[in-house]
């Protein structure tokens, strides 16, 4: 066999072949991105356009530009109040997607198990598998808003559990949580001393409270993988650039990896990312306005025409349930897509258990979703007439 | 500006009810504030941003111009006597009073050039006040209130992506 074993076990996409359905599909309203739908502020882009004609396309020190690194440790320390040494504890990555796969493998010995939170993000599980490691589910549901709690983690806990990785807000449910909430799970974290990769590139999008970096709570600074990246605040998704924090043992260790796989990042993103972080906090205060407005909406929108959603305290995801329709997620995202024109993405893409969800992304225009919630509506209607005419 | 007339600025036809969804406030509220808004003054009025040029084709001989109008003040009343009596014409469509080497900047619409030649030389430049006028006639424009006016094709994001 030509494939590895590794690769040929790892579960194949269920999701791709819908992906491919839509792709080929003509006049969609599209719900179903998973990236802002601003283009990246001007300056921004300016920057990188003349960091171009300047000739800047060279390699860049392993770790990142100096530069951006201290500009990243600033915004820690005016945002947050926490700082770490940017020569040991600052690694500058190609998206918090290879973040991710570093802190995996670097921490991960064969059988080790991670605590993935159901539902996630959908490169954890595989990411965690290509480092060896083993996947252990944290079920979260509706009724507690997706949260993880401690008893959660608590019950899942088992032997060989060495990590666990958590995203908020979170793609797909957009769940974030307060300090207090922080608190008692960190707690739990320090008990079963777990490294924690917490996974926060959403963290400029949290609405109803202010946003708490794990890496700040009193014992987690070193136990805590911080990846963070420019792609949702920034709307910089193309430009794949993202960063860890963390101890220097285990970034010096994430470093390796990466100086032998990636080199650097590429320098004109790392370029137009120190223009971002100097200036572009007046951006991301004008597109989180917006995208506040929209979520309330669709969450709005969402209960009045039927489809039970939680009200999410970030991102710009809303996971709501179709638990009323009895249909599964997949069926009901091709029917919608084949008689409605309206893309979204099934909940079984994200986690076992969660067939009875969709992830609607309301980084789309005002109009657009307005249209798109008429068209779920009348699908909605038709549905129900059709199971009362077949009766 | 708060988030209702942020909204509305972007766009007049939301209604009441669908600001009320975005706020997370009552409908009723909403109209209420949208009424004392339009009671003092705060919202002027509706209006739509229609692309003249596209109006009027490409054929068309219609004309704007950039005027710089120098005027002697007068006793008491400054410059706005004599700004009243120019943009009470309707052939302006902006007029402001403006620091450096003139005072007034006017903006003039016209049919052609020679609509706005004949103001500029028998209305404007004759009006007893302004010492001199200097036309500037448009040849392009880029953008326009805040509006870049050229369809900007930003590179298209996928459908649909995780």
């Amino acid at each position: 066999m030509r494939i590895s074993k590794r690769v040929e076990q790892m579960a194949p996409s269920g999701i791709r072949a819908f992906f491919d359905l839509v792709l080929g599909m003509k006049d969609v309203i599209s719900l179903g991105v998973g990236e802002p739908d601003f283009v990246t502020p001007w300056h921004i882009r300016e920057k990188a356009i003349s960091s171009l004609e300047k000739g800047y396309t060279s390699y860049t020190s392993n770790k990142g530009m100096p530069e951006l690194r201290q500009e990243i440790n600033k915004f820690l320390g005016e945002r947050y109040g926490i700082a770490y040494d940017i020569n040991e504890e600052i690694l500058v990555t190609v998206g918090v997607s290879e973040g991710l796969d570093l802190a995996f493998r670097a921490i991960l010995d064969p059988g080790d198990k991670v605590l993935v939170p159901d539902p996630n993000y959908v490169s954890y599980g595989p990411t965690v598998e290509l480092a060896g490691g083993e996947v252990v589910q944290l079920p979260t549901n509706i009724k507690t808003g997706f949260k993880i709690t401690p008893e959660v983690i608590e019950e899942s806990m088992c032997e060989g559990v060495k990590a666990i990785i958590i995203n908020y807000p979170c793609n797909p449910t957009g769940t974030s949580y307060t300090k207090k909430e922080l608190r008692e799970i960190a707690r739990a974290i320090i008990k079963h001393d777990l490294i924690l990769i917490s996974d926060e590139v959403y963290d400029e999008l949290t609405y109803d409270f202010e946003h708490t970096p794990f890496a700040t709570l009193k014992g987690m600074k070193e136990r805590t993988i911080y990846l963070n990246g420019f792609s949702k605040s920034y709307a910089m998704t193309g430009f794949r650039l993202g960063w860890a924090a963390g101890p220097a043992d285990i970034i010096a260790g994430m470093t390796k990896i990466h100086q032998y796989t990636m080199l650097c990042a590429p320098i004109i993103s790392q370029i137009a990312a120190i223009e971002a972080l100097k200036t572009g906090f007046k951006d991301i205060a004008m597109m989180k306005r917006e995208y506040l407005r929209r979520r309330n909406y669709m969450v709005g929108a969402l209960n009045d025409i039927g489809l039970s959603c939680h009200m999410p305290q970030g991102a710009f995801y809303v996971f709501p349930s179709i638990k009323s329709t009895g249909m599964k997620s997949m069926d009901f995202a091709k029917d919608l897509l084949n008689k409605k024109k309206v893309a979204l993405v099934p909940g079984s893409a994200f986690g076992k258990d969660l067939d009875d969800h969709i992830r609607i992304s309301y980084a789309s225009s005002y109009d657009n979703l307005k249209e798109a919630i008429a068209r779920i509506d009348e699908y909605l209607k038709e549905l129900k007439h059709g199971k009362k005419a077949r009766r | 500006m708060d988030d209702i007339l942020e909204i509305l600025a972007n766009d007049a036809r939301v209604t009441p009810e669908e600001i009320a969804k975005m706020t997370r406030k009552k409908a009723g509220e909403i109209k209420k504030t949208i009424k004392e808004y339009e009671e003092n003054g705060t919202i002027v009025k509706y209006k739509t941003i229609i692309d003249l040029d596209k109006v009027r084709g490409e054929n068309s001989s219609f004309v704007r111009a950039l005027i710089e109008v120098s005027i002697t003040p007068q006793k008491d009343v400054g410059f706005d006597n004599v700004a009243e009596r120019i943009y009470s014409f309707p052939e302006v469509t902006s007029c402001y009073l403006v620091s450096g080497a003139y005072d007034l900047l006017v903006t003039v619409e016209g049919k052609n050039i020679h609509t706005v030649s004949n103001f500029v030389a028998s209305k404007l430049s004759s009006m007893e006040g302004v010492r001199r006028t200097s036309t500037h006639f448009l040849l392009k424009k880029y953008k326009e209130d805040g509006q870049i006016l050229k369809k900007v094709s930003h590179g298209k994001r996928l459908a649909i992506s995780i």
